[in-house]
């Protein structure tokens, strides 16, 4: 049964949720009876057929922060077009964030649509091989609000998952809404009849974001998902004109370097803050690409080559222990 | 005056820490929930709390709001995370039988960032709040060192969402080191810097917010 029935009322809290039958809205509801007895709480048959569907993409990557506004988006859609630089390489960048879709603006594909075929729903291309798939495509205004409860959200994910031709591919990147809830519990179980490589975390330099991302570490450790490691960005700010260095966002307990030390944690690189990002990403252009010999730039390489670096590498371990 | 914080952001409340009452327990007293005051004269209280899904969020969120003894207030503010979802549901839900009086939303100046915040705007509009206006935040930083003024995040962005979906715009705050630093450590930055531009834009935002509220 679909997680969030058809004909389920307004506040339904979801088929395989706990309150599944028992909930206050569930009065009324022609699936009350059926809920209340757990029969709709055996696994999801969509994970296994996510687990096929899935089995032609190599790697997974998820990029999570337990904050808002760190930049996970733009990390993803520069991991993306980073990735996709090698022409041999099939990559794909998935968006969950379902309430603030920033990926389609990013990767200078507003206005796209999504369209179906007898595969599935085709994702929308940037290059030969860099695809997009975000809710953002079904929405037809600018202005359309996605109000959404979890159940909902948890939905659209599985169906991104498991109905979308994603095809062969080299790697598939998950941009995820800040947090630990719905839509990091959903795309977890869905994802776990795969291999994900792991997470990357995404946070700013000051303890006010640490703390959260604390917790977003800790749900990595509780779901058992490996952390490739940790990007701090908006990492100090060196001024154009007289090029002394402000820490806009201070690093008041340490910054990312000290969390990663005390939790033993990669630290994969500090992006320093560049008023160029933004204005790529709000033109839907690659900074990579458009100022390339920027120090920003410079630090995303190597970040981008030590995920490589970490995705080959557990390629070799799987190889050697079969 | 009396002002009191409600932090909804279940899974990432930031408030306790820049308010600097961190790691306090919350207790409960005939009349519900005591929040946590930040001051002997309790002219500013606080309530706040993870990885839960939504239905457990808006039952939280429910008893946040009904039983927490907040006491006699003036302003009640509702720090609420970024997205238009259970949180945001199960705050006007529960704040419906008492008024709102409407929504300051916040962006960055960044194309990015606004288009968000159009889908918040069409939130508010749906659910019927009333938008007090909007605030542009991290708009520009002037260098310590030689005034130097940087758009980081782009510019403008606020006002013209402002003008493109007819709102108020209250005004923007700029990217302060100090600001940033006061808030890590919990300190009030009005107390510690009461000269500095950053004070003087939010002190007329919230003068602007006051008198659109009838409260002055």
């Amino acid at each position: 049964m679909a997680d969030v029935p058809d004909n389920a009322p307004e506040h339904c809290p979801g088929t395989t949720s706990e309150q599944a039958g028992k909930s206050a809205s569930c009065q009324g509801c022609p699936n009350q009876k059926l809920c209340a007895s757990g029969a709709t709480k055996a696994p999801d048959p969509a994970i296994a057929e996510i687990g096929a569907k899935l089995s032609t993409v190599k790697h997974k990557i998820l990029v999570l922060s337990g904050k808002g506004g760190v930049g996970k988006s733009t990390f993803s859609a520069h991991l993306a077009h980073a990735l996709a630089s090698d022409s041999t390489k099939e990559v794909a960048l998935l968006d969950v964030d379902i309430c603030g879709p920033s990926i389609p603006r990013i990767m200078g594909l507003e206005g796209e649509q999504v369209h179906q075929s007898g595969s599935g729903w085709s994702p929308v291309y940037v290059d030969d091989n860099l695809a997009v798939m975000s809710i953002g495509f079904l929405l037809s205004s600018p202005d359309d609000a996605v109000i959404w409860r979890g159940p909902k959200k948890n939905g659209m994910i599985k169906q991104f998952l498991r109905d979308v031709d994603w095809g062969e591919l080299d790697y598939l990147i998950v941009d995820t809404p800040p947090g630990t809830s719905d839509e990091h519990l959903s795309i977890v179980q869905y994802l776990s009849s795969t291999h994900v490589d792991g997470a990357i975390i995404i946070t700013t330099p000051q303890e006010v974001s640490l703390q959260d991302v604390r917790k977003e570490i800790r749900f990595c450790q509780k779901v058992k998902l490996p952390i490739i490691g940790v990007v701090e960005n908006m990492s100090g700010f060196v001024c154009p004109k007289c090029k002394n260095t402000s820490q806009i966002f201070p690093p008041s307990s340490g910054g990312a370097e000290q969390m990663c030390a005390d939790l033993n944690l990669p630290l994969l690189g500090k992006v320093p803050l560049d008023p160029r990002i933004a204005r790529s990403c709000d033109e839907g252009r690659s900074f990579l690409n458009e100022v390339p010999d920027s120090p920003a730039a410079e630090v995303y390489r190597r970040i981008v080559q030590s995920i490589q670096d970490y995705c080959s590498n557990r390629v070799t371990e799987e190889q050697s222990t079969t | 005056m009396t002002v009191g914080i409600l932090d909804v952001d279940l899974c990432g409340p930031s408030i306790p820490r820049m308010l600097s009452v961190g790691h306090t327990d919350v207790h409960q007293c005939d009349s519900g929930w005591v929040p946590v005051y930040t001051d002997a004269q309790k002219s500013l209280a606080l309530m706040s709390i993870v990885v839960w899904r939504g239905p457990k969020k808006t039952a939280l969120i429910g008893q946040f709001v009904s039983d927490v003894a907040w006491g006699e207030l003036d302003v009640l503010l509702v720090d609420t995370p970024p997205g238009t979802s259970d949180e945001h549901l199960a705050v006007l839900e529960n704040l419906k039988k008492h008024r709102v009086d409407g929504a300051v939303l916040v962006t960055t100046p960044q194309a990015v960032s606004t288009g968000d915040v159009r889908r918040e705007i069409t939130f508010c509009k749906k659910t019927g709040v009333r938008i007090l206006g909007i605030i542009e935040n991290m708009s520009g930083f002037v260098c310590p060192h030689c005034s130097e003024c940087s758009n980081i995040f782009s510019k403008g962005g606020g006002e013209e969402l402002a003008k493109l979906t007819g709102s108020v715009f209250l005004g923007s705050v700029p990217l302060d080191p100090q600001l940033s630093s006061s808030i890590e450590e919990g300190k009030d930055f009005i107390q510690s810097f009461p000269d500095s531009a950053t004070f003087s834009a939010i002190s007329s935002i919230s003068q602007t917010l006051l008198n659109s509220l009838q409260m002055t």
